[in-house]
This record gives C-alpha cells, structure tokens and sequence, in this order.
C-alpha cells in the first residue's frame, strides 16, 4: 500500500446531502460515463453465463430457455468428456508452465545484465532495441517466424541445410512447434519485461554496493548478495500473478500462430471456445468451457494472493 | 570511484557483446523483411536475400499502394486507432479523476464495482451474445465501443494522479474552481507523461488487435489491417494484386509480403522510441497497485 492510503485526510464533516451534492455533482457526472461502460460492457454479459446451464436456441429469451441435463451439468459433462477440450486444457496449462519456465526468467536475467553496462548511451540504445518486438502484433510476429523457419526456405532453415543439416519443421511438427511458440514468446517480451526489474534495481540503495566494495565483494558476488535481494520482492509478486494466470492466457497469440499440422498441441481453451462457440454455433457448451475457465481463473488468483501474503510479501491486491 | 582491475574490464567487454548479441536477435527478423521487401524477385525465388537487399526496388511497395483493400485496411485502422485512443484517453480521465477524493461519497462502492471486472470475466460467448443482443455485430462501431477503457490503464492513471500534490487541488478549490476546471487546468497539463503514455497502450492494443475484428466483424470493409494481413499471411484471400497478371510469381509474392508487413509496422516502430522515457515511468507505475 503505498502513499494513496495513508494520506491525510480532510477534517470530515458531516454536511447535507444536497450541499454536498451542489458541490460534488461535477464528480459523479464524469464517473458516469465509465461507469455505464463497465456495467454494459464487463456487468451485462454476465446474464448470458447462465446459458451454460440451458439449452440454448437462438428463437427464445434466455430466461425461457430450458435447464439442460443432469441438473444443468450437460455441457460441463459434455465439455470433460470431449477430447478436444481435453487437449485445449491440457495445452494451456502445458504452455502457460513453459512460459513461466521459460519465458519468466529471461527479463530478470535481462535486467542483471544491463545493469552491469557501464556506458548509460549503450545501454539505452540495447533497452530501446529489445523494447521493438514488444510493439509487433502476434500476426507480423508469426510471419517473421515463417520468413526464418519455414522448410526449404526459411532462413534457419537454408543456414542449416549450408552446413549440411537437413531442414527443421519448426512450425509444422508439435514438438518443435512447442519449443518456437515459447522462443517467440520470450523473443517478444524479454526486453519489455526487465523494465519492471529494472525500475526495482534502481530503488536499491547505492550505499549497499559502496560497503560491498570496500569489503571486496567482486561483481558478481555484488550482484547475487545485492541485487538479486533486492528485487526479489518484484519476483515474487510477479511470479505470483503469473501463476495465478496458469489457466488463463490471450487469444492473438496462440491463434497466430496455430497450423492444421500442430492442432493437437496448440489448440488452447481461447481459441477451442471461438472455433467451437462462434464458428461451431455451440454456445451452450462453450459458455460452459469459459465459465470454468474464469471460476477457476479466480480461484488460483485468489490462492496466489494468499500465498503472497503467507510468504511474507506484499499481496497483490 | 576504484580503479578497475583487470578482470574487470574483461567482463565490461563481455557484458558489452552479450548485449550485442540480444540486440541483434531483436533486430535481425525485421531486417531481414525489409531487406526481402526491397528485393528483386529473381533473388526472392533462390532465397539469395538476407540482410542487404539485392536487385533493390521499390516494386513491391508500389504494388502495395496500388491495392485498393490493402490501402483501405490502412487508413481504416489509422482512422480506428486514433479515434480509440483519444476516446480511450477521455473515458480513462473521466474514471480516474473523481476517485483521487478521499471524501467522494460512495467512493468504495465505486472502486468494489470497478476491481470485480479485473478478476472475473463473463467469456467469450456472453461477450459475443451481448454484442448480438446490442445490434454491434459488423457494425463498426463494434471495433471502437467494448474495449474503449482498460481498467488496468485507468489504475495507472489513478496512481500519477495520486502522485500530484494535493495543495495544488487544494488552493484551486478555495479560489472556488470547479472539479472540471481543476482536472483541465491543474492535472490534465501535469499528467502529460502518463497521458504519453497510455496513448502509446491504447494506440499499440488497436493497432496490433485483430481478435475483435475476427470474431465480431463479418463486413470485409471493416477488417483491420492486422486481420487483412492474418488472411494474407495464410493465404486465405489473397491481395488483389498478388493474383493479378504478371504478379503470380513466388518471387514477387514474397516481397509483397515483406513490405506489407513493414507497413503494418513502421507507423507504431516511428513513435515508439520517442515515447521510452514515458512509457517506463508508465509501466513501472502500473506495477505498484494503489
């Protein structure tokens, strides 16, 4: 909790509801505004989450509409006992982990080792280099990937072909396909990602490093006694949200990057609930699939939260 | 400052090259595209083109000009990007402002309702439903009205404004300004780096978005340039001039690619650079919650 709390407040009087409003209508006139945007936008479509216990037809209101089966659970049922959403499952999860695995340390060790730069214009100049694929959308990302590993005649591909390989199906085969999705993603977001560590090394104080040295502590010594400690906490919460995240994950990127070749693998809850819900037309189920996704989205959140708090950090909310 | 040991520079050096390198990897795809856009097609068909073009032309950007659904595409994102962010900016003003009062009544309630819509999410099919239900579907407004505010960039926001002293609102509410002249006077004209950057996230997120033009728009007039560019790269429908006569070759299809990609992004990698400075203090901000 930072400053926003713990600030002063103004001697509070007790005035009348009208003087209080002839003063503060401005205030309430412009949360207006956002405000019937949320209820619209995030509040309004919770209504139709009760399709995911009904069965849903496009002709009647969705008040009318029947209960489905076994007590509403049909599609839930439905959804477990689909192999297709089974793999959709299995995939988030697997991606998310490797994510964390993988793509979770990068910025950090990132950010160790542009601190250790001691030219400030180079350094700026790398930040604002590795900052760049942050701002490419998933679609150029994915064609960048097919100009460097397509067979035959991606670039990788010919560099290994010259030195007498043969050419990888990096994008076509699930095994490989794994390992390019998650180099892509740390590829995207290693740069963008060690501002936030950045920023916390910053914070730590200068003198740490100056007792270090007199006491003849080398750079690296510095770096894991210091440093490391230093940011831990950003690690922690960050490690935290991710976690709590393991079953949630965007659309564009998977979508992307998604081939016939690769379904079984790289179909993930996101992209199954728009192929099967808004081009299959099987709203009911699919409601259900996001339904589950989102309760137990909530639930590792609140967990990690928990976990935070336990670990003697700052929770995160 | 110590004098630096021998060993010491070694690793300065060392740090210098590792940094070398990821800067490259970073920059090495993309110069490799546009290098491919500026080629020959003779050497696009061998694969001869690396990171220096060969045959250098401007064929394919030309061709690219000349595509009226490609050039529609543009200015049809351009267009919904910057009617967007400043929408987006507005809306995320008029949201942050008010709940830096301490003595707004209802001010809990206000936060409780807007923090829900942060953790849970009705789905994907209630959104597309109400989308439906409110007529949206394939109508344009429907790539600019649902993800006009971002709650996340509002918090941002929030916390800049929190950051501005009170005094100064103070001293302007006893000289009697309103509210209204308070947010336009004193913290709109202070705020310019959050404002900076949280253009930047509104303008980046439409830019780049293409899953609500996916889902939500069937009108092929309305698609943005990322989803154009989505049917392109997997040869869903061709651009008309990668089928016409005489621009049937591999070669050319190649370069073609290449340089409507660089289009799709340039115009976010021009400004981008400019914007560093904000954008860090941005991010950084956005990581410390209330």
């Amino acid at each position: 909790m930072s400053a926003a709390k713990t600030r002063v407040k103004a001697p509070k009087k007790k005035v009348k509801f009208s003087v209080y409003m002839k003063r503060y209508w401005q205030l309430y006139a412009m949360l207006a505004l956002p405000l019937i945007y949320l209820f619209i936008f995030k509040y309004l479509p919770m209504v139709y989450v009760q399709i995911a216990f009904k069965k849903y037809s496009i002709v009647k209101s969705i008040w009318t509409l029947p209960i489905a089966k076994n007590h509403g659970f049909e599609y839930f049922i439905k959804a477990f006992s689909n192999n297709d959403f089974r793999y959709a499952l299995r995939n988030t999860v697997t991606l998310n982990l490797l994510d964390l695995l993988f793509g979770f340390p990068a910025p950090i060790l990132f950010a160790l080792i542009l601190n250790e730069l001691c030219f400030q214009r180079y350094k700026k100049v790398v930040q604002t280099i590795t900052y760049m694929p942050h701002f490419l959308s998933w679609v150029i990302i994915y064609s960048l990937a097919l100009q460097l590993l397509t067979p035959e005649t991606g670039f990788i591909n010919m560099m290994i072909e010259a030195f007498g390989g043969t050419s990888i199906p990096f994008l076509n085969d699930p095994a490989h396909w794994i390992g390019s999705y998650i180099a892509f993603g740390i590829w995207q977001n290693f740069g963008w990602g060690s501002i936030i560590y950045l920023a916390a090394i910053s914070g730590i104080n200068p003198e740490l490093y100056e007792a270090a040295s007199v006491d003849g502590a080398g750079r690296f010594r510095k770096m894991w006694h210091i440093t490391l400690p230093g940011i831990k906490p950003t690690i922690v919460v960050l490690l935290i949200m991710n976690l709590g995240n393991i079953l949630g994950g965007g659309f564009d990127r998977p979508f992307a990057f998604q081939n016939n070749l690769v379904m079984k693998v790289a179909d993930v809850i996101a992209t199954y609930v728009y192929r099967v819900g808004i081009k299959g037309l099987q709203f009911s189920l699919t409601t259900a699939v996001g339904l589950f996704q989102s309760v137990v989205g909530v639930f590792f959140l609140l967990m990690a939260n928990w976990l935070s708090r336990k670990l003697g950090e700052r929770g995160i909310w | 400052m110590k004098v630096k040991s021998g060993v010491d520079k070694t690793w300065d050096v060392i740090f210098v090259i590792i940094c070398l390198m990821i800067a490259a990897i970073c920059v090495i795809p993309m110069l490799h595209l546009l290098a491919k856009s500026f080629s020959g097609t003779d050497y696009l068909v061998r694969h001869e083109v690396f990171l220096i073009p060969k045959g250098f032309n401007f064929d394919a950007y030309a061709s690219v000009l000349k595509d009226p659904k490609y050039v529609r595409a543009f200015f049809w994102t351009v267009f919904l990007t910057i009617v967007c962010t400043v929408l987006s900016l507005i809306m995320t003003t008029l949201c942050a402002f008010p709940l830096i009062f301490e003595n707004l009544r209802g001010r809990n309630v206000i936060n409780i309702f807007i923090t829900i819509t942060m953790f849970f999410n009705a789905g994907t099919i209630p959104n597309y439903l109400l989308m439906h239900r409110l007529n949206l579907l394939s109508n344009p407004l429907v790539l600019i009205i649902p993800g006009v505010m971002s709650v996340y960039n509002m918090i941002i926001m929030r916390s800049f404004f929190y950051g501005i002293p009170d005094s100064l609102r103070e001293s302007a509410e006893i000289d009697g300004a309103t509210f209204f002249q308070i947010l336009t006077v004193i913290y709109i004209p202070l705020s310019k780096p959050v404002i900076a950057t949280l253009a930047l996230f509104y303008a980046v997120g439409r830019w780049n978005g293409y899953s609500d033009a996916l889902m939500y728009m069937s009108d092929e007039r309305f698609y943005t340039l990322q989803l154009l560019l989505y049917n392109i790269i997997n040869n869903i429908n061709q651009v008309e001039v990668a089928t016409q006569e005489g621009f049937s070759s591999p070669g050319l299809a190649a370069s073609l690619k290449a340089a409507i990609v660089m289009f799709s992004t340039v115009p976010i990698l021009c400004v981008y650079p400019f914007l560093q400075k904000y954008f860090i203090a941005g991010v950084t901000l956005g990581a410390v919650k209330e």
